[in-house]
């Protein structure tokens, strides 16, 4: 009898463990290709300087529209995400904080709008697009990420703030200063870190997303000036250049590859740095 | 009463007259007992000796670490990967902290009634039957037989006969800890460890948890981590006063609650009355 | 000085309102605009022929969406069976068994995991999942196979899949108070009879939401999903032949849509099934979530 239980938990703690560092070993497994197949084409022409004459055709340039370009529609995205997720966020926690019905609802809301697909978004804002009277452009895809990356900074910024003290809230209000003062002058000092993580979560996403901006933003070979000019972004430089029955371009869409992994890299560890105190993972 | 045993008290030791019960041989002995949490010594030391079929009772202020010496006990702090424990714990001759013995078995000479009924997700018969199947038990008359017995022993049989099968849910606390003291008692064990049984529950409950460990300790040697000081005078017979994870007093109650010699234990009756 | 608060106040609050209209309004507009885009594809076939047909010729005026939404379905379904056991037990090992040096680790490579592109998960599935399945997989049962299948669809989207449903397990099973583990332990239970009896059993509501939000999730992944799949149109259950899921079909044709009368309309279709179902799904599993977590 013992000897089968000891038999079963065994295996079954085998067969766990093995799903466990499975995942490292597939994390590692997919960043160690785009690493190999990507340094082989990477060269600072790739980095720095943008298409030239018949580069679709294996000619001379590297990829610096997309960067740029996907630079640009990631902070325009993430500024406007910040003006409309601080405050609904502050609101929630400041102003809702005795209505716990209404919050939970609204949590309840931005958590399956969390849910909602970013090609979802990409057909929602060609249709704006459209509406507005607009062509694909910068400003358009910077609107379109800019809606699906503000309920990450809400809800990971509310995470945040609902974990600081109510006594602070009254301490606050008791001294004299209005809810929104309050707001501004303590929560938001409070939840900084918080809020870091936020938009660094969020600026990784809107970096990394190449369904939303595939109907709005365009592409071009050139590096937008202006609002209303088409703007070429990284992920959809991987697609087009991996789509290329030339070898040549293939190899520069490994080389834009590795460059977008290193950026969301980047981001998602300095996310790590920060939110480690105000963590919203759950392991302990 | 027995009790104290660790050398440096024996000597203090006064039974008060109307007291003498029959003395009892310690059960179960804890030698240099040391818990550390990374670099936090959370039980300094402890030895300790427990009389069989008495109530010992653990008192002390909250984070005095009478609950992590209870959880050692069972090897509950197994669980918690922060704990680093050294010493040794006897159950008779057995060394429990450092056997490669079966864990279980040992866990089940040890009921836990925790300080919240953490009635399992399964019906009210289940519960109590869990612990018995997982003897290897499979002949259900004897297993039904167990679980009438054992639910009439802690008095809930007559309330919940006729819902056996619904889940603990539809039970008040008070009957959900009852229901986790039958649970308990359905695997056989020697001992009761009991950490604040009653913190949860109303007056009349707590009541009458407390009657059941009086009936109880004729079979069972009972354990009890309370921070109540009167909860303690009621039950106890036998007292280890605790404070920053050190024994400071300990012995039979009628001395250590009249005479205690620590300041730190006169203080905390003082608060406590 | 009192008015200059008074205003500041004012201004904030009215700020913080309609930001927050402005989000909450989100799905509604969303369902709105793509209804109206949509409406000439309705007032030329009827709802219930637009989904069950499975003709396809938009510059004929025949759009049936059946091969789309049975591919997506089908992709959704192979992806759910390779991923949600492993994150069953993942999410078991890290928050029962695993040591402090190995979650110390868990938390960065599920984060990273996480938040890599899918364009980048769809060149990965391209390099490695494509020819595994097209060179290794199918000879050895003797299925010829393009490698551009469902079946990689699947595969690629089940790791996608995979952080996203793991975190939310590890969630469910952290709520599970420790109190409960200790009782099985102490009437004698191993550690994984704790888990099996107990643990599960006890996060069986928030199991399936998060199965239910993984499943959303995987419905409309979009670009990894169409690098691997082979977006050719056809009804099949082979796994080893081509599909094209329904993000795909937006994804792939937003050029010509323009171009052929109507077929902006269905890709705006497509859309709008897309958020109906995932908005459906998501509103019921986390209605679940919280009514499970207020008890």
């Amino acid at each position: 009898m013992n000897r089968r239980k000891k038999i079963e938990e065994t295996i079954f703690r085998i067969i766990t463990g093995f799903a466990s560092y499975s995942l490292i070993a597939i994390l590692g497994f997919i960043i160690l290709i785009i690493f190999i197949k990507g340094f082989n084409a990477l060269s600072l022409e790739m980095v720095f300087t943008p298409p030239r004459g018949g580069f679709y055709y294996g000619g001379e340039g590297g990829v610096l529209n997309a960067i740029v370009g996907s630079l640009y529609i990631a902070f325009g995205a993430t500024l406007i995400a910040i003006l409309l997720g601080m405050p609904a966020a502050l609101y929630l926690n400041v102003h809702l904080v005795c209505y716990k019905r209404t919050q939970n609802m609204i949590r309840y809301l931005l958590d399956a709008l969390w849910g909602i697909p970013s090609i979802v978004y990409g057909a929602f804002g060609f249709t704006l697009m459209l509406f507005l009277g607009m062509t694909a452009s910068l400003l358009a895809g910077i609107i379109t990420v800019a809606l699906l990356i503000t309920p990450i900074v809400i809800r990971t910024f509310d995470d945040v703030l609902s974990t600081i003290p109510k006594g602070l809230h009254e301490a606050s209000l008791a001294l004299g200063s209005t809810r929104t003062e309050m707001a501004f002058k303590v929560m938001l000092k409070q939840g900084f870190p918080g809020f870091t993580t936020a938009v660094l979560l969020a600026f990784g996403r809107g970096i990394g997303d190449a369904a939303s901006v595939l109907f709005t933003a365009g592409y071009t070979d050139l590096i937008p000036t202006n609002l209303d000019e088409p703007a070429a972004t990284l992920p959809l430089a991987v697609f087009f250049q991996l789509g290329s029955p030339i070898p040549e371009v293939r190899e520069r869409a490994y080389a834009s590859a590795a460059i977008l992994t290193i950026i969301v890299l980047i981001v998602s560890l300095t996310a790590r740095y920060f939110s480690k105190k105000y963590s919203r993972s759950n392991l302990q | 009463m027995n009790i104290k045993v660790s050398e440096t008290a024996t000597e203090q030791l006064v039974i008060a007259p109307e007291l003498k019960l029959k003395k009892q041989p310690s059960i179960l002995r804890i030698k240099n007992l040391n818990v550390f949490a990374g670099n936090h010594h959370i039980l300094k030391n402890i030895n300790l000796e427990i009389p069989k079929n008495r109530i010992t009772v653990l008192l002390g202020p909250s984070g005095c670490g009478k609950t992590t010496l209870l959880k050692s006990m069972n090897k509950l702090t197994d669980l918690y990967k922060e704990l680093k424990v050294s010493g040794q714990i006897y159950i008779e001759k057995d060394d429990i902290l450092n056997t490669n013995k079966n864990i279980p078995n040992i866990r089940q000479k040890m009921g836990l009634l925790s300080q919240k009924p953490y009635p399992l997700p399964v019906s009210i018969y289940k519960n109590v039957a869990y612990g018995i199947k997982l003897k290897g038990v499979r002949d259900k008359k004897l297993i039904d037989y167990n679980v009438e017995k054992k639910l009439k022993e802690v008095g809930l049989w007559d309330e919940v006969k006729d819902r056996l099968h619904l889940s603990p849910e539809s039970l008040s606390i008070g009957q959900q800890q009852r229901l986790c003291l039958a649970r308990g008692l359905a695997v056989k064990p020697h001992f009761i460890l009991a950490d604040e049984p009653t913190s949860a529950l109303d007056p009349v409950s707590s009541k009458i948890i407390e009657n059941l460990f009086r009936e109880l300790k004729k079979h069972y040697t009972i354990i009890l981590v309370t921070h109540v000081l009167r909860q303690a005078q009621r039950l106890a017979d036998n007292v280890v006063f605790m404070n920053y994870g050190e024994i400071i007093e300990q012995g039979n109650p009628e001395k250590v609650f009249k005479y205690p010699r620590s300041s730190q234990m006169k203080e905390y009756m003082v608060e406590g009355n | 000085m009192i008015l200059k608060r008074v205003v500041f106040d004012w201004l904030s609050r009215t700020w913080m309102i309609t930001a927050l209209a402005i989000i909450l309004s989100l799905p509604l507009t969303i369902g709105i605009a793509l209804y109206f885009k949509a409406n000439p594809l309705f007032e030329m076939q009827s709802l219930a022929r637009l989904i069950s047909s499975s003709d396809w010729s938009p510059s004929e005026g025949d759009f049936g969406f059946l091969p789309f939404i049975f591919s997506s379905l089908y992709v959704t379904l192979l992806s759910f069976l390779f991923a949600a056991p492993v994150c069953l037990f993942a999410a078991i090992y890290l928050t029962q068994f695993a040591s402090k040096r190995l979650i110390q680790v868990m938390h960065p490579v599920i984060d990273i995991l996480a938040g890599i592109p899918s364009v980048i998960y769809g060149m990965w599935g391209i390099l490695i999942i494509v020819p595994f399945v097209g060179d290794v997989l199918a000879p050895v049962l003797n299925i010829k196979s393009p490698g551009y299948s469902i079946l990689a669809g699947g595969i690629v989207l089940a790791l996608m899949c995979i952080p996203y449903m793991l975190n939310m397990l590890i969630e469910t099973f952290n709520t599970v108070p420790i109190g409960l583990k200790e009782a099985a332990l102490s009437l004698g239970a191993t550690r994984w009879e704790s888990v099996k009896h107990v643990i599960i059993r006890k996060s069986y509501p928030g199991i399936i939401s998060s199965y239910g939000l993984g499943i959303a999730k995987a419905f409309g992944e979009t670009l990894a999903v169409m690098m691997v799949v082979g977006n050719m149109v056809q009804l099949t259950f082979n796994p080893f032949e081509a599909g094209y899921p329904l993000p795909a079909l937006i994804a792939n044709n937003y050029g010509e849509m323009l171009s052929i009368p109507r077929y902006d309309s269905a890709l705006m279709f497509a859309a709008l099934i897309l958020l109906i179902v995932i908005l459906i799904i998501n509103l019921i599993f986390r209605y679940f979530i919280y009514q499970t977590q207020k008890q």
